[in-house]
């Protein structure tokens, strides 16, 4: 038994179970102290991370790789940033419980062994501690109905996803024999004519991973939860939940199904085109900036997609770099979000931007630089992400892709810049001051998607070392 | 015998056949000594204090619902707890230690529902 591998996993679920006991024992409030030591565990199981060896552990079923490396620092950050931007909030809406970060740490637990599963029923376990998590935190504010409906809706669509998840996992062990990723590889490239019903449980797979990326046509949960969800929750869910999603996804289609890509291709090629032109029209019309961000995060997950629907090396690393840089734009655009309170009460209509340009500056040039970003427009670093993944779609040859990726951006252009408008041209009275910590998240979030241009090559070589790892 | 297989489930008729005959034995005793006096409320199914037949959604206190859930976990330790039991000669000192894991997880949940206040019914 290989512990030292699990190493990050077990300071994570050792600190979780330390941290709720330590919260609920002494009869003070300790959230303020919990929140500070759950952002201390993250930190140090990436340090953890970093330092962490290559190999496999628990017969097999967890896998530890360069890939796995690259995903879930990006998981990790992602969800210290979610702390991050949620503390203020949740202590102005009188929602400063102990049990907020604790759920944030399980779910990082869970999209941990997401990322790091090679074996069908680590990969349900993980999902499944990611989700319950989510289930919950959806609904935190417990007295607000819309609040209550998003954790509802969520927990009802997502266990109809676990369950497309579970039939399709126990077609593949029917069919493969094995639920380990390497043993269902060798079943797939093993046998001549591969057996319909391993082509049936990966659809089913597919489905269920697509709807936790909330790809078309299994996004129709999106606005609603990320509407009703408190703005902080939202945030997360738009960043850390999905890039371990992706994770998943890419590891199930490019592992053990590597053999199959003409059969998940079509799958991934339509879920690609649909995200794209739903998240571009779609959000054109809406009021509420938080759908806003939901389907514009739908038509993301389709430019991301598409770097795995090309079925190449060079796909696979564009669809790394747009998760990273999604990561960093989506928490960046959200503590924009998070800072609009008026008179202490919390906005969430784009009108309710106006002015922002002249009543604080900084703020409103970094919502331009994310809108921006998001838009693709060079040089920020949204661009990059969709530079990438086109140049793979082109050099694929998947020309319908590339182009419905661009005409899609210039669509989706339209609303981003409508922002930028509402906040400079429009008059509207200022805001209350924002919190220190947004404004740190706002600063770094802010710095890294104007110089990603001037040191792409790290981030460009780890994830050429993730995609060597992963396609081997 | 036969069929050695079909052999092996004789206890189990002989099981099906006393249940068979006690319960036949109460049930026709009482309707043949007893005095009867059927009114409504009396031959209605009887359903934990719930109307037996009733619109599904008609609210009940949540605290049921919170028992429930927390009997289900308890329980499912206990079905967990006896193969592992009877296995532990075989599975050693690792399958030992993963059953002190699983129950001091388990521990941890324990002690956070019972300062909540979740097992005070007032």
């Amino acid at each position: 038994m290989n512990w030292t591998l699990v190493l990050p996993e077990l300071v994570l679920a050792l600190a979780g179970l330390a941290a709720l006991v330590a919260g609920v024992l002494p009869k003070r409030d300790t959230s303020f102290a919990i929140n500070m030591g759950v952002f201390g565990a993250m930190l140090l199981a990436a340090v953890l991370v970093m330092a962490q060896p290559e190999g496999t552990a628990f017969a097999g079923q967890y896998v530890s790789d360069a890939f796995t490396r690259f995903m879930k620092l990006l998981v990790l950050a992602g969800a210290a940033l979610g702390l991050l931007v949620a503390m203020d909030w949740n202590v102005k809406e009188g929602l400063a419980k102990f049990e907020f970060p604790l759920l944030l740490l399980f779910s990082s637990l869970g999209m941990m062994v997401m990322v790091s599963a090679n074996d069908l029923i680590a990969l349900y376990l993980g999902l499944e501690l990611l989700s319950l998590s989510l289930y919950v935190i959806a609904a935190f504010n417990r007295d607000s109905e819309r609040s209550a409906e998003a954790g509802l809706k969520y927990f009802i669509l997502g266990s109809l996803a676990s369950g497309l998840l579970l039939y399709g996992a126990s077609l593949i062990y029917g069919f493969a024999g094995s639920t380990n990723f390497d043993r269902i590889a060798d079943a797939v490239s093993a046998t001549e004519g591969v057996p319909f019903g391993l082509v049936v449980g990966l659809v089913f797979v597919l489905a269920a991973l697509a709807f936790k990326v909330s790809a078309v046509p299994f996004h129709m949960w999106t606005p609603d939860v990320y509407e009703g969800a408190p703005t902080p929750v939202t945030a997360f869910f738009a960043s850390a939940p999905k890039v371990a999603a992706i994770a998943l996804l890419t590891r199930v289609a490019a592992g053990p199904f590597g053999e199959l890509v003409e059969q998940w291709q079509q799958v991934l090629i339509l879920a690609s085109l649909g995200s794209m032109i739903l998240g571009a029209l779609a959000a054109i019309g809406q009021k509420n900036i938080k759908r806003l961000m939901a389907y514009s995060s739908i038509g993301h997950i389709g430019y991301a997609l598409m770097g795995l629907a090309v079925g190449s090396d060079l796909g696979i690393r564009g669809l790394l770099l747009y998760m990273a840089i999604y990561l960093f734009t989506n928490v960046g655009a959200f503590a924009v979000l998070v800072a609009m309170r008026r008179n202490g009460r919390a906005l969430e209509g784009i009108d309710d931007l106006a002015g922002l340009g002249r009543t604080d500056p900084a703020m409103a040039l970094a919502m331009t630089v994310f809108m921006l970003s998001m838009a693709g427009i060079p040089p920020l670093a949204g661009f990059f992400g969709k530079l990438y993944v086109f140049l793979a779609a082109v050099y694929g040859g998947y020309w319908t892709l590339a182009v419905v990726g661009v005409l899609t951006s210039a669509v989706s252009a339209y609303y981003y810049l409508r922002v930028i408008k509402v906040m400079y041209f429009d008059a509207g009275e200022a805001l209350d001051a924002r919190p220190t910590s947004l404004s740190v998240v706002l600063a770094g979030t802010g710095l890294f998607t104007v110089f990603f241009f001037a040191f792409p090559a790290p981030f460009l070589a780890a994830a050429q070392a993730a995609v060597a790892a992963l396609v081997g | 015998m036969t069929q050695p297989l079909l052999a092996n489930y004789f206890p189990i008729l002989v099981f099906l056949a006393i249940a068979a005959g006690i319960a036949v034995a109460m049930v026709g005793g009482s309707v043949l000594a007893a005095r009867q006096k059927p009114y409504a409320e009396k031959v209605s199914a009887y359903e934990c204090g719930f109307e037996p037949f009733d619109d599904t959604r008609r609210r009940f206190d949540v605290r049921f619902y919170l028992v429930a859930i927390l009997f289900i976990i308890f329980d499912l330790e206990v079905a967990f707890l006896f193969p592992w039991a009877v296995a532990l000669g075989d599975i050693g000192w690792l399958g030992f230690l993963s059953m002190m894991a699983f129950l001091g997880v388990l521990t941890v949940g324990f002690i956070y529902e019972w300062r909540k206040g979740a097992l005070d019914w007032e």
